[in-house]
């Protein structure tokens, strides 16, 4: 089946490849389709199949160009695929780029971002660039992509299609099923998040690929919305995740203690009041350096500001009120 | 998901790349063009069966591809005719340029000084080859975590394949100090967002887990490690030691949930006004004190009862600081 279809793909590819004219549907059935047979259920076998393989042959990279397939009347449509648009253009390269492209190779440890990076690297192995990794003493980072999510969306992306998927907040109990168009994926500190048009919010949003919780479904056709123009992920993932204004703290450290805070201060200094302790001034998010102060207990005072004092002080009469 | 089986498109795609290297070779050894192509002879010689078949059909243009399977079947040399057309690889599709240009941005990221020029010179090759337009590259964007980039991993993980020693150049923060230390690897885990090694360290002659960005260098010996069949720790729930774990019992309100994302938890069962009651493993009661104090006022300990009492303590202990006489 998988075999028959290869056939199919390469005699459509070859047909249509470099035609002069729009090659009408007709001739690409007898041509390609010849195991429809010319009935209702088989005209419909043949759409289906058809569909498909365009579609397949663009995702291999082919531009397939639909038009006017006869001079004088436009409703008969045909299909050609321009050779010159659907060429790689001619790309040297010297031999230590060639090593640095086998080591891009190595980037991907989700299965579908590598393949498609062999894919791209075999078209450059089709132009007679020899790749050889070995020659080059740098070591690539690797990448990975573990969430079940990442798959269906990447696809959903490529493909522009809606997606719909159960998505748990960490404040709420129950999972809540999200319609979204995605735009784009994006990783930061070793996670992924989705961005793109949450249809029922009719916003901007972005979801932590790790709290999609149940199968990402894809609904409607392909190409079904457009991304605007000079979109960019990054700095939308960037702007849509909850932030919080910077502070610089100071805070005073019990010697030896609170290892992180002393490696990202801005100094570290004897207690002027000769308690013995370290004053540290460090400058980051206020909820992050309460979180972290929390951490080291009784090892670490907040001097100043007040509203990161404040934060402290109330969590920890919480925490006294509900365990005593 | 079948993404790594071989579809018919996948097939495709390779021969429309390995037809134009043929043709301007004119003939090739079976084996070179495998190894040109990082693949096996069988499979070219599969895709080359297909090629033989193409272009049977009536009504298709221009002359039959001729494949020369004597040659191929004999002398395993591969000749191919007649298919001029094919001339050319077809241009990258937006998935594969999206995929291999952020590969190499990755790369631009984490290259070292003297390596940037050359990866830059091949990004910028790749990024025109792709084109310019809104569509011809797809929307990914990755900044590495320092682990991702990371020189030393790919040093651990070969070195943990092939069971082998590692010396290494640690930084201790807490003492400031570079030691130096022989380890027998064991594995790789990530606890939120770090990487740690975990190891059998002679130099302390002990089990250790070392936070792999505070591994300034590491080199693989040839020596054996001790044991090759030591598995790795599960680091998950408290890193610094190897002993024996306890199972604690949290009761997490909503704002505290995340932790199931982040630790390995092994029971969970719903509590009253929406919380959420977990079961962990725990090696190290500090590692848990910690975490529950940084999730102040949303998590408590059940159980075991010294922990509780513990944490709180701890708890008053830090509050007294502010409500009293401060540091003394």
């Amino acid at each position: 089946m998988a075999q028959q279809r290869a056939e199919r793909l390469m005699n459509l590819h070859i047909l249509l490849l470099g035609a002069t004219r729009f090659v009408t549907k007709d001739v690409i059935r007898r041509a390609c389709y010849t195991e429809h047979p010319e009935t209702t259920a088989g005209d419909e076998a043949f759409e289906r199949a058809f569909e498909r393989d365009k579609d397949a042959l663009r995702q291999i990279g082919a531009v397939i160009e639909v038009g006017s397939a006869d001079a004088y009347f436009d409703d008969e449509l045909g299909y050609r695929i321009p050779t010159e648009q659907t060429s790689l253009p001619e790309i040297r390269f010297e031999s230590d780029e060639a090593a640095v492209l086998g080591l891009a190779a190595q980037v991907w440890q989700q299965a579908t971002l590598a393949k498609a990076t062999g894919r791209a690297l075999a078209k450059l192995k089709g132009q007679g660039v020899e790749i050889d990794p070995s020659r080059l003493e740098v070591m690539a980072p690797s990448i990975a992509a573990d969430e079940p999510a990442f798959e269906p969306l990447w696809d959903a992306v490529g493909k522009r299609r809606h997606v719909s998927f159960p998505y748990q907040r960490a404040t709420e109990t129950e999972p809540a099923t999200r319609r979204f168009q995605p735009w784009g994926l994006v990783r930061s500190s070793g996670r992924w998040y989705v961005v793109g048009h949450d249809v029922d919010r009719g916003e901007e949003r972005v979801f932590r690929l790790s709290r999609i919780v149940g199968p990402v479904k894809p609904t409607g056709k392909s190409g079904a919305y457009v991304v605007p123009p000079g979109t960019d992920v990054r700095s939308l993932a960037r702007r849509l995740s909850p932030s919080f204004p910077s502070v610089r703290a100071e805070v005073l450290l019990r010697p030896a203690t609170g290892v992180g805070l002393r490696r990202r201060a801005e100094s570290v200094t004897p207690d002027p009041d000769g308690s013995g302790w370290d004053l540290v001034v460090v400058d980051a998010p206020v909820r992050e350096l309460a979180d972290e102060i929390l951490t080291y207990g009784p090892d670490v005072l907040v001097r100043s500001p007040y509203a990161l004092r404040t934060e402290i002080v109330e969590r920890l009469r919480a925490v006294v009120a509900v365990t005593s | 998901m079948t993404s790594t089986a071989d579809t018919a498109p996948d097939q495709v795609a390779r021969l429309l790349a390995l037809v134009p290297y043929l043709l301007a070779r004119g003939e090739v050894r079976l084996d070179e063009a495998a190894a040109h192509f990082d693949t096996d002879a069988d499979q070219i010689e599969r895709d080359l069966r297909l090629l033989f078949m193409t272009g049977l059909s009536p009504g298709l243009p221009g002359d039959l591809i001729e494949v020369d399977l004597e040659a191929l079947e004999g002398q395993r040399v591969i000749r191919v005719d007649n298919a001029d057309y094919l001339a050319r690889p077809v241009r990258f599709a937006p998935a594969e340029a999206t995929a291999l240009v952020v590969a190499l941005r990755t790369m631009l990221d984490s290259a070292p000084p003297d390596a940037q020029d050359v990866v830059r010179r091949t990004l910028a090759k790749l990024e025109e080859a792709a084109g310019t337009g809104a569509d011809d590259l797809l929307r990914l964007h990755v900044a590495p975590s320092p682990a991702e980039i990371s020189t030393v991993v790919p040093v651990l993980e070969r070195a943990i394949a092939a069971a082998h020693q590692v010396e290494l150049t640690y930084h201790v923060p807490s003492r400031d100090q570079q030691t130096s230390r022989v380890v027998d690897p064991r594995g790789l885990s990530r606890v939120e967002d770090l990487a740690y090694l975990d190891a059998w360290c002679h130099t302390a002659q002990g089990d250790r887990a070392f936070r792999v960005d505070r591994i300034l260098a590491a080199t693989e010996l040839d020596t054996p490690v001790a044991d090759p069949s030591a598995r790795p720790r599960d680091l998950t729930g408290g890193w610094f030691t190897g002993a024996d774990t306890t199972t604690v019992t949290l009761r997490l309100a909503p704002a505290a949930r995340w932790v199931t994302e982040y630790y390995a938890v092994t029971g969970r069962r719903p509590g009253a006004d929406g919380t959420l009651e977990v079961d962990l493993e725990v090696a190290s009661e500090e590692w848990l004190r910690a975490l529950v104090l940084r999730l102040a006022p949303h998590a408590v300990v059940l159980a075991p009862d010294d922990f509780a009492r513990s944490f709180s303590a701890s708890a008053r202990a830090t509050l007294s600081l502010y409500e009293g006489d401060g540091v003394t």
